[in-house]
């Protein structure tokens, strides 16, 4: 069975932002979509401290500190790109504004309902962030990670066992195994990886799963 | 004549009082008004509330308001990060009280307050934890949760540039909860690397109008550090 590399999940999301999207990556493993994206496309990546247009990390030496992304790396501004303060950038994500956002996630459930913030664990410090802001409000929620975690349960279940970030909130996810539908009819299998069969996808995940 | 501007940090936060609550400007180190906040550790009150993205980071600006053991309570929506430990040191004591908001609700009910609004109804949160016991409603088919504004006794925040009646621009990502702070807050105080003449700032690209602030303080260009 042919496993994708995170990359690799990167390279497949990247695909499927068309020309002309606005779109927000979540920290983490999302952020890595940014180096794939098609460069005969204008796609504006926004990020939630404020700035739409966010360019490359600069060369080593060249950061602006007060020039950062949502995971308080140094980044650039694209020519074009703009700033705005918090109220502003949160409006773009919670009012439909974005086209696609992508989300690292610890569980979707097959109706798109999505943990990404907390594990539930009583002695974990929590903290939320832009998540569920970004879970409700984008226009399209896509979730990328591994399917399975390191003891080999699904993180694609029935029901969300940890806490909820958003409800009915994510349309596809994209992990090293498959990528799926999810939403209001249940969990579909949009590709598998050289390899796989549907049955044993099913007996991985342990959900209902078509075609 | 309207004159906002103050000679020094120390003299522009000399009525922040113990029990005060709090806005700082910043998200990580970004617009975090490091002057401002050491004038308020030197100060010498406590109890604080203080309203910001995050808890703290390194060892500087809030993380150093933190370390010294000035506030009571927090009210952010990312605390915990990798260099956030002297505020993790101090949640794990109990000695700080946290109060977790997603973030665009932390800058929408910072809106509301300066805005004069008496609630929002938010999309944001709603069905999970960070919205038990609050009361909701269905409004165009999608459901909403009832959240009340965040005001403040007082604003620091780091813009870049101010005139004396208190108009200011930003730069760059810097700028992030700072135009918002400014206008929730009763007092606002702002630190900027430079105050021009009145009509230096371009009418057309002021940020933060002079209504919404009540001090500016001069306290040179300063590099933010990473992080």
């Amino acid at each position: 069975m042919n496993r994708l590399s995170r990359d690799q999940i990167a390279a497949r999301v990247a695909k499927d932002i068309p020309e002309g999207a606005y779109v927000n990556l979540g920290i983490g493993l999302p952020t890595k979509v940014a180096n794939f994206l098609p460069v005969d496309r204008d796609i504006l990546l926004q990020s939630e401290n404020g700035l739409l247009g966010m360019g490359p990390a600069p060369a080593p030496g060249e950061e602006d500190w007060e020039l950062i992304n949502a995971g308080k790396q140094a980044v650039t501004l694209l020519t074009g790109g703009a700033y705005f303060h918090h109220a502003d950038s949160f409006a773009m994500m919670r009012g439909g504004h974005i086209d696609i956002c992508v989300l690292g996630a610890f569980q979707v459930s097959v109706k798109g309902d999505l943990a990404n913030w907390h594990t539930g664990d009583p002695s974990a410090i929590p903290a939320v962030g832009g998540a569920m802001d970004l879970a409700v409000g984008a226009k399209q929620t896509f979730v990328m990670m591994e399917l399975l975690t390191k003891e080999g349960e699904s993180k694609l279940v029935e029901r969300c066992s940890y806490p909820l970030t958003g409800l009915a909130c994510v349309s596809r996810v994209y992990t090293d195994l498959a990528v799926f539908d999810v939403g209001p009819n249940g969990a579909s299998v949009v590709e598998m990886v050289d390899g796989l069969t549907l049955d044993e996808l099913r007996r991985m995940t342990g959900v209902a799963l078509t075609a | 004549m309207i004159d906002k501007s103050f000679e020094s940090p120390s003299a522009a936060v000399a009525d922040i009082f113990d029990g005060a609550s709090v806005m700082i400007g910043g998200f990580g180190t970004a617009g975090m008004p490091d002057d401002l906040i050491d004038a308020l550790i030197a100060r010498g009150v406590g109890n604080l509330t203080i309203i910001n993205n995050n808890a703290g980071n390194g060892e500087t600006g809030l993380a150093a308001l933190i370390k010294a053991g000035r506030v009571k309570k927090i009210i952010c929506s990312f605390p915990r990060q990798t260099d956030s430990h002297h505020f993790d040191a101090r949640y794990r004591a109990g000695e700080i009280e946290l109060e977790l908001v997603p973030q665009g609700n932390l800058a929408a009910r910072i809106q509301a307050a300066g805005a004069g609004l008496g609630a929002i109804f938010t999309p944001t949160g709603f069905g999970t934890a960070l919205a038990e016991g609050k009361e909701t409603r269905r409004i165009d088919g999608k459901d909403h949760v009832l959240e009340y504004p965040i005001h403040a006794d007082f604003a620091l925040i780091k813009a870049h540039k101010g005139d004396r009646w208190g108009n200011l621009i930003y730069r760059k990502t810097a700028r992030n909860f700072g135009p918002i702070m400014a206008m929730a807050a009763k007092t606002s105080i702002v630190q900027v690397s430079e105050i021009v003449p009145l009509g230096a700032l371009d009418p057309e690209t002021i940020v933060t109008p002079g209504i919404f602030v009540q001090r500016v303080v001069e306290t040179g260009a300063q590099a933010s550090t990473a992080a």
